[in-house]
C-alpha cells in the first residue's frame, strides 16, 4: 500500500508536499499505537476490577455488593494516583484506556478538587470537583430515568 | 478465561473510546457522558446485559457499565416499588460509587498540592 504510494509519487514533490506525506504517515501509525495501549491499558483495569470482585466473592460476599466494593476500591485507587500526581502520566500514554475505566470517572472528580483547591472550600473544591463528572451525572441520571418511564409504560401500563 | 473475556471486554470498549478521541473532535470529557448514556440506551434495549455476562468487570468497570448500572437499578427498584422506582433506583444503585469519588475527592485536595501550570 505505502510502497503503491510512493512509486505513484513524482520524486520531485516539495517541502511542504513531503511534510504533509510524512505527517498523514505519522498519525496513521500513532492513531494504532494509541488504539493498542488504550486497548491493553484499559482491559488491564477491568482485570483488576475482576480480580477485586472476585476476592470479595470469595469472602462469601453477594456479587452486587461485590461489584459495589470492586468499584469503591478502583475509584479509591483513581484517587490516590491522581493525588500523587501519576494518573496524568499514565493518561499521556494510555488515552482512552485510562479515561474510560471507572478510575478515570475518578480521576475527574479528584483532579479539579485539587487544582482549584486555591479558590477555596465552596467555590473551589466543592463547585470544581464536578466540573467533567457532573454532565456525566446528568446525562446517566435523566437518559435513566426518561428510559425508566418508558420502561414502566411498557410493562406495567400497555 | 474469565479474564481473557474480561481483558478483551474492557479492552474493545477502551479501542472504541480512543478511535473516537482521535478521529473526531470528541474530547475526552465528552466521551465519558456519551458513553454513559450510550451505556444506559444498550442496555435499555437488551444488548447491554449480555456483554456483562460475557465480559464481566470488562463491561462493568468502564463508564458505560455505570450507565448500564443505572439503568438496572431502575428495573429493579421499579420491579419492587412501581412508579417511584424510575426516580429512586438509578442513584440508589450507583450511590457507593458517587460517595466514594466524592468523599475520596474532597480527601485528595485536602492532602495534595495542585501542580503548577
Amino acid at each position: 500500500m505505502s510502497g503503491d504510494y510512493f512509486m505513484n509519487t513524482n520524486i520531485n514533490i516539495t517541502n511542504s508536499e513531503y511534510d504533509d506525506l510524512i505527517s498523514s504517515k505519522a498519525t496513521k501509525s500513532s492513531l494504532l499505537k494509541n488504539i493498542i495501549i488504550a486497548f491493553i491499558v484499559g482491559g488491564l483495569i477491568c482485570c483488576l476490577g475482576q480480580f477485586i470482585t472476585d476476592r470479595a466473592l470469595d469472602f462469601g460476599i453477594d456479587k452486587e455488593v461485590a461489584n459495589t466494593i470492586s468499584c469503591i476500591t478502583l475509584i479509591f485507587i483513581g484517587a490516590l494516583l491522581t493525588a500523587l500526581k501519576l494518573y496524568s502520566r499514565i493518561g499521556k500514554v494510555a488515552g482512552a484506556g485510562s479515561t474510560i475505566p471507572i478510575t478515570g470517572f475518578s480521576n475527574s472528580v479528584v483532579s479539579p478538587a485539587i487544582e482549584f483547591k486555591s479558590e477555596g472550600f465552596i467555590f473551589g473544591i466543592g463547585a470544581n470537583m464536578f466540573k467533567v463528572a457532573g454532565p456525566v451525572l446528568v446525562y446517566g441520571i435523566t437518559s435513566s430515568v426518561i428510559l425508566g418511564f418508558v420502561y414502566y409504560l411498557i410493562h406495567y401500563v400497555f | 478465561m474469565t479474564y481473557l473475556f474480561v481483558f478483551i471486554t474492557g479492552g474493545i470498549i477502551c479501542a472504541i473510546g480512543q478511535v473516537l478521541i482521535d478521529k473526531t473532535k470528541i474530547t475526552p470529557a465528552r466521551i465519558l457522558s456519551l458513553f454513559v448514556t450510550l451505556g444506559v440506551i444498550l442496555t435499555f434495549l437488551g444488548i447491554y446485559e449480555p456483554i456483562v455476562n460475557f465480559g464481566k468487570s470488562g463491561a462493568t468497570v468502564p463508564i458505560s457499565g455505570f450507565g448500564y448500572s443505572l439503568f438496572k437499578g431502575t428495573v429493579k427498584a421499579i420491579e419492587e416499588k412501581g412508579f417511584i422506582g424510575i426516580f429512586t433506583g438509578g442513584i440508589t444503585a450507583t450511590s457507593g460509587g458517587i460517595a466514594a469519588a466524592i468523599v475520596f475527592g474532597f480527601l485528595a485536595s485536602l492532602f495534595a498540592k495542585p501542580s503548577l501550570k
